[in-house]
């Protein structure tokens, strides 16, 4: 059998978004090594129910990593200490014997918190639905070898795509941006020759939308070492030309019309 | 059989009914479009799929999800691929083909003309997710690449690395935020459906409990669609995300809608073996593995050297000798049934003796470990991240687990259940995949309801409900369903039992995963169908919810998914038990060749069973199964 751990947690506890939260203590035994650090959770939440206590609220899904459901501070990083990994997939291996977890809700201005570890992340979609689409009505498509994509353009724009939405990036960064997954979304589409027609007005759209909600970024970098896919900010850098790019482009657009 | 369950099959020869029905179906006019109000429940490929393609085609639509986001559907982790008859190999390929491996994998157990659709449209899909940005795998030309996958013997398999239904979730996602943009489609994110309503025998709006506030609402329509995935959760260990259940179509099946074939339910063969007792949930590899995976055991059973010890003389491979033309990709039912027969005969490996070796070495010999990190690699660090184990160098373990689920809601071809205006796509209807689902085709069946079917289907009943007034959420027929939903809210509250709902979930998916499980008898089947509802019994008066119904509340939300769970399990058996053959998913002990191939009888058993729910009972209904242009043949992957 693989070993057990002791450990000290501290968890934040908020009953609703109205009211003050606070960071309570739990003392845990025999916690296997084995277990994810959400079925530690579920653990504990078996505890709490049997003693007649309500249990932690946090959210996840999938459990595999992809979803982007799941989401926790832990020890004060997004997903915690195992890079590129999402909580749902970090495992108690990675902690020792009597170590102290704190475990927190994102902390950022836009995902404001429900209760307990569980957050809002809807400003996520606003910046989607502002133009992370290609506008292609359904039967309208050519057929899909009709434009050959270059390997490495497939690639690079992949990378983008793997993006999972989880704002782990948001709550790593000391100002609450969201530029690394507003530049994935961009680049992905922006990265296609599918995605072309509408790249100038996508760029624009969508980092004007984000700026709504997020903070602004000053180049920590913080962001690319949180995502649990390991995005990298080259895209923002990418993303920055796109946007400076379209502010002419639109505009010339706009005299022709 | 009942007079609601003609199943609509159009006229005409086999390759000609699809272009008929939709050369002969009822229009709706644009500016009759905007007046008429659908709701779609759940945003998955095929939920995400369909809302988009009706919002654009003029519609007003709501789309319907329990989670914070469209885009978490659990599509999203869908790993290795969807099937298209494209034939972009030049291996042979055609829409015929692509229709009789899924005729044949399905064990004949489904409707050949939906098959035949299914393939047809499969060419549209992939022109549709590439135009939307879809990033599949491309070779050096920049042209689509392909993969093999189970039960077919040409690669027709479009995959997106390891994240093929992330990918094609996040095509269906973004066309359909652009609706919501346009203002087509109205989203309501954290509300979960929880009973359907229906008025003079039509389907005419859903009731839903906001997640976050408890709010209770009522929403009208002229039509109703479900799609909302299966019940492979009912195991509670199955790769399926945690929330998955089968709440919504559970309900519309208590309001009349039919259940057709809940035995059939699938077994996956490449998961993660259970480590813990603790365990929440099992993960998947996925099956494109078995392409450069090799699939084997050690010979003898107490054979407890670390596998590189292991000389291949003393390995058996059981697939690849067994099967030789198929080899490691024979169907996921066979290589399930073939990876527990050697584990019960104690030859499992690991700690816990309960997997077989899925071995890399040959291939990354042949290939190199970049080429197969390039095809694979984002499986083989979800690997390492649960074990602790690198399978670059030592093999995977795996073993088969509850995946998908291909009984569901009865549907005609119009995917129209028998309760008019009550339409189910994707996983949670019965159709396409008989008793057994092929690699790479739920993805295929679900952006094929939503993109494509769906959309011309939904015509004809529409067009029959022009000038028909909504029924208003404030009429009777939906007070009291509301009524009834706080109701069964409520009562889990009340109840201030001792035990936890996971406490009983585990317990029901014990019950269930034994006897209902990848291999069934009488016998287990009986013991299922009395131990299950002792269970029930104590559910019922035993579970402890705490907290309020009026801010979000995991444990209510559970309670009343675990309970729509012990309800389907007690059909899931019965259903098992009378179908006296063996077919697909379904395995009856009783029912095998010498071999321990699984044995049909096409001439009592040719049919879909469709259980009607009668108060607390069911009736079963038949729909004959007719097969005109392929022959019943037994299924032989060897």
């Amino acid at each position: 059998m693989a070993s057990t751990l002791s450990l000290t947690l501290r968890i934040w506890r908020q009953d609703s978004p109205q009211v003050k939260g606070h960071f309570v203590t739990y003392e845990m035994d025999d916690v296997p090594e084995d277990a994810s650090f959400l079925e530690m959770l579920d653990i504990l939440n078996e505890i709490l129910i049997a003693k007649g206590e309500e249990p932690i609220c946090f959210e996840s899904d999938c459990r595999e990593g992809i979803c982007g459901t799941c989401g926790l501070m832990i020890n004060g990083q997004a997903h915690g200490p195992q890079k590129g990994t999402a909580t749902c997939q970090l495992h108690m291996r990675q902690f020792k014997d009597g170590d102290h977890i704190v475990v927190e809700p994102w902390r950022a201005e836009a995902f404001s918190v429900i209760k307990d570890l569980a957050t809002d992340r809807t400003p996520l979609d606003a910046i989607i639905k502002a133009g992370g689409y290609i506008s292609v009505n359904t039967g309208a498509a050519p057929d899909a070898n009709l434009t050959p994509i270059p390997h490495q353009t497939a690639a690079t724009a992949f990378d983008a795509a793997a993006c999972i939405g989880c704002g782990a990036c948001v709550a790593a960064c000391p100002n609450s941006a969201a530029q690394l997954f507003c530049s994935a979304k961009v680049q992905h589409l922006n990265l296609m020759p599918q995605g072309q027609s509408e790249r100038w007005e996508r760029a624009e759209k969508m980092v004007e939308t984000m700026e709504e909600f997020f903070g602004s970024c000053t180049n920590h970098g913080e962001c690319e070492e949180a995502c649990p896919k390991e995005i990298s900010i080259d895209f923002i850098a990418w993303t920055n030309r796109d946007y400076i790019k379209s502010k002419l482009k639109n505009r010339s657009l706009f005299a022709q019309k | 059989m009942m007079e609601a369950m003609n199943s609509r099959v159009p006229q005409g020869a086999l390759a000609e009914k699809w272009a008929n029905y939709r050369s002969d179906v009822r229009l709706v006019s644009p500016k009759n479009k905007r007046g008429f109000e659908i709701i779609v429940v759940g945003t998955g490929l095929a939920g995400a799929a369909a809302a988009a393609s009706l919002g654009e085609l003029g519609y007003k639509v709501k789309s319907f999800t329990y989670h914070d986001s469209p885009r978490r559907a659990h599509s999203i982790a869908a790993q290795g691929g969807i099937n298209a008859a494209k034939n972009y190999q030049n291996d042979g390929d055609s829409i015929w083909r692509l229709f009789v491996d899924t005729i044949k994998g399905g064990d004949y157990r489904s409707r050949e003309a939906n098959v035949h659709r299914l393939a047809e449209v499969s060419l549209e899909i992939i022109d549709q997710c590439v135009a939307q940005g879809v990033p599949f795998a491309r070779d050096y030309a920049g042209l689509l690449d392909n993969r093999s996958f189970g039960g077919a013997q040409v690669s027709r398999t479009f995959y997106a690395r390891g994240q093929t239904g992330q990918q094609l979730l996040l095509g269906a996602y973004s066309a359909l935020m652009r609706q919501v943009a346009a203002g087509s489609v109205e989203l309501h994110n954290r509300k979960e459906m929880l009973d359907v309503v229906v008025h003079d025998g039509r389907a005419v709006g859903i009731v839903v409990r906001d997640l976050l506030t408890g709010e209770v609402s009522s929403h009208s329509a002229h039509a109703v669609v479900l799609a909302t995935g299966g019940y492979s959760n009912v195991y509670f260990l199955s790769t399926n995300a945690k929330m998955c259940n089968v709440t919504a179509a559970w309900r519309a099946h208590r309001r009349g809608a039919l259940f057709a074939n809940p035995c059939y339910t699938q077994i996956h063969p490449t998961c993660i073996p259970q480590s813990d007792d603790f365990q929440s949930k099992l993960t998947l590899m996925s099956e494109s593995l078995r392409n450069d995976g090799r699939i084997w055991v050690p010979q003898r059973g107490d054979d407890k050297r670390s596998p590189d010890q292991i000389p291949e003389s003393e390995r058996d491979y059981y697939l690849e000798t067994k099967y030789p033309a198929f080899g490691n990709l024979v169907p996921r039912d066979v290589a399930s049934r073939n990876a527990k027969s050697v584990v019960d005969s104690e030859r499992g490996v690991g700690e816990r003796a309960n997997g077989v070796y899925l071995d890399f070495a040959d291939a990354i010999a042949a290939q190199g470990e970049d080429a197969i990190r390039e095809k694979y690699g984002n499986l083989f660090d979800i690997y390492e991240r649960i074990t602790g184990e690198n399978p670059y160098k030592s093999p995977m373990r795996i073993y088969p687990a509850t995946h998908y689920t291909m009984g569901g809601l009865w549907v005609n071809y119009e995917l129209m259940s028998n309760l008019s205006g009550l339409f189910v796509l994707g996983e949670a209807n019965f159709s396409d995949h008989g008793a057994n689902r092929l690699g790479a085709s739920a993805l295929m069946q679900g952006l094929a309801d939503g993109y494509f079917i769906l959309p011309t289907t939904i015509g004809p009943w529409l067009a029959e409900q022009l000038g028909s007034q909504l029924v208003p959420t404030d009429h009777p027929a939906f007070a009291a369903v509301e009524q009834e939903v706080n109701e069964r809210t409520q009562q889990w509250l009340a109840t201030k039992g001792t035990r936890s709902v996971d406490f009983f979930h585990r317990e029901l998916g014990k019950i269930v995963w034994d006897y209902v499980g990848m291999s069934r008898t009488s016998s287990g089947l009986e013991k299922a169908l009395s131990e299950i509802p002792a269970l029930h019994e104590e559910y019922l008066s035993d579970v402890r919810v705490l907290g309020s119904a009026d801010s979000l509340n995991q444990s209510l939300e559970k309670a009343g998914r675990v309970e729509d769970f012990f309800q389907l399990a007690q059909l899931m058996a019965r259903d098992a038990l009378l179908r006296e053959e063996s077919c697909g998913g379904h395995f009856r002990e009783e029912h095998q060749t010498e071999d321990g191939e699984a044995r049909r009888d096409d001439e009592q058993f040719a049919h879909v069973a469709a259980w009607e729910s009668n108060g607390d009972d069911h009736i079963r209904h038949e729909e004959k199964l007719e097969f005109e242009e392929v022959e019943l043949a037994v299924r032989s992957y060897k």
